[in-house]
């Protein structure tokens, strides 16, 4: 559950809306830099800070195509963010599934004792 | 298997930056889920979640009172979890403190909720963290409009790795 105390991972750069924006946009296919300035609203200069944070941690990838930098998703890279939030939710569902046959024996105890009311 | 556990699926959500909620139906009267939540040898059936042996379950269930759980995972390591009760409405409400052993200084505080309908019961469990270093040791650290939404364009990319 502990991560380093890093500004550079996966859970920092997708805390940022711009950047979880541009994640959506690049789940559709790659796209170039211009593309994505024109599809969030924003100035270059911002959409490439972004970029650049979201290079650091591998979630999109570079390449140049002529005199365009072209970027895409990097799925694996955000799937740390996935474990967490499942494992967490599979924890609960493991737990409440157990509760479900306690549960069940304490309807038939509560039955066998009476009238079921308390 | 009944086909109805299904419909009995546990979800969790980041409603803000600092919260977890978690929502359940039980096919049970509230009075019994709150007993299964509230009483030692049968919080030892389940908090485990199959993962080990809950070894120590203790709960003293007034205002100020203490709660601890410790479990020794299959793997061999033990979890740890203490708190105290600030708030208890039997077969209601209940708020307490949670701590994780493993990380001390972060402190959570969780209310659970019980509500009956039909002889059903819907179960919510909202844990917020107060601490700023416990909270970004977490999932939910430094967002700044909730994480649902990047959850679910990640679920997607998940799906794609599968």
């Amino acid at each position: 559950m502990a991560r380093a105390a890093t500004t550079a991972d996966a859970f920092n750069a997708v805390a940022e809306p711009r950047r979880r924006a541009i994640l959506d946009a690049l789940a559709g296919g790659e796209r170039p830099v211009n593309d994505l300035v024109r599809v969030l609203g924003i100035a270059q200069p911002q959409v490439s800070k972004h970029l650049r944070v979201l290079r650091e941690v591998g979630a999109v990838d570079v390449r140049d195509e002529g005199r365009q930098r072209v970027y895409r998703l990097n799925g694996p890279a955000l799937k740390p963010i996935h474990d967490w939030v499942k494992s967490y939710e599979r924890t609960w569902s493991a737990r409440f599934d157990e509760m479900d046959a306690v549960l069940e024996e304490l309807k038939q105890k509560e039955q066998g004792d009476g009238d079921g009311d308390r | 298997m009944e086909t109805v556990t299904g419909s009995r699926r546990a979800t969790v959500t980041l409603p803000t930056d600092e919260q977890i909620l978690i929502t359940r139906e039980f096919d049970a009267p509230k009075h019994l889920v709150y007993k299964a939540w509230t009483t030692p040898e049968l919080v030892k059936r389940w908090w485990s979640a199959k993962r080990g042996e809950v070894t120590i379950a203790e709960i003293d269930l007034r205002v100020g009172g203490k709660w601890r759980y410790v479990m020794i995972a299959s793997e061999g390591f033990e979890v740890g979890f203490h708190g105290e009760y600030r708030e208890i409405v039997p077969e209601e409400r209940l708020v307490s403190t949670e701590v994780y052993e493993g990380m001390p200084e972060g402190e959570a505080l969780d209310t659970l909720t019980l509500t009956e309908s039909d002889g059903r019961t819907t179960l919510t469990l909202l844990v917020e963290h107060s601490c700023k270093e416990h909270r970004d040791a977490h999932i939910n650290s430094g967002m700044e409009d909730g994480l649902q939404d990047a959850l679910d364009l990640l679920e997607q990319v998940a799906v794609s790795l599968r």
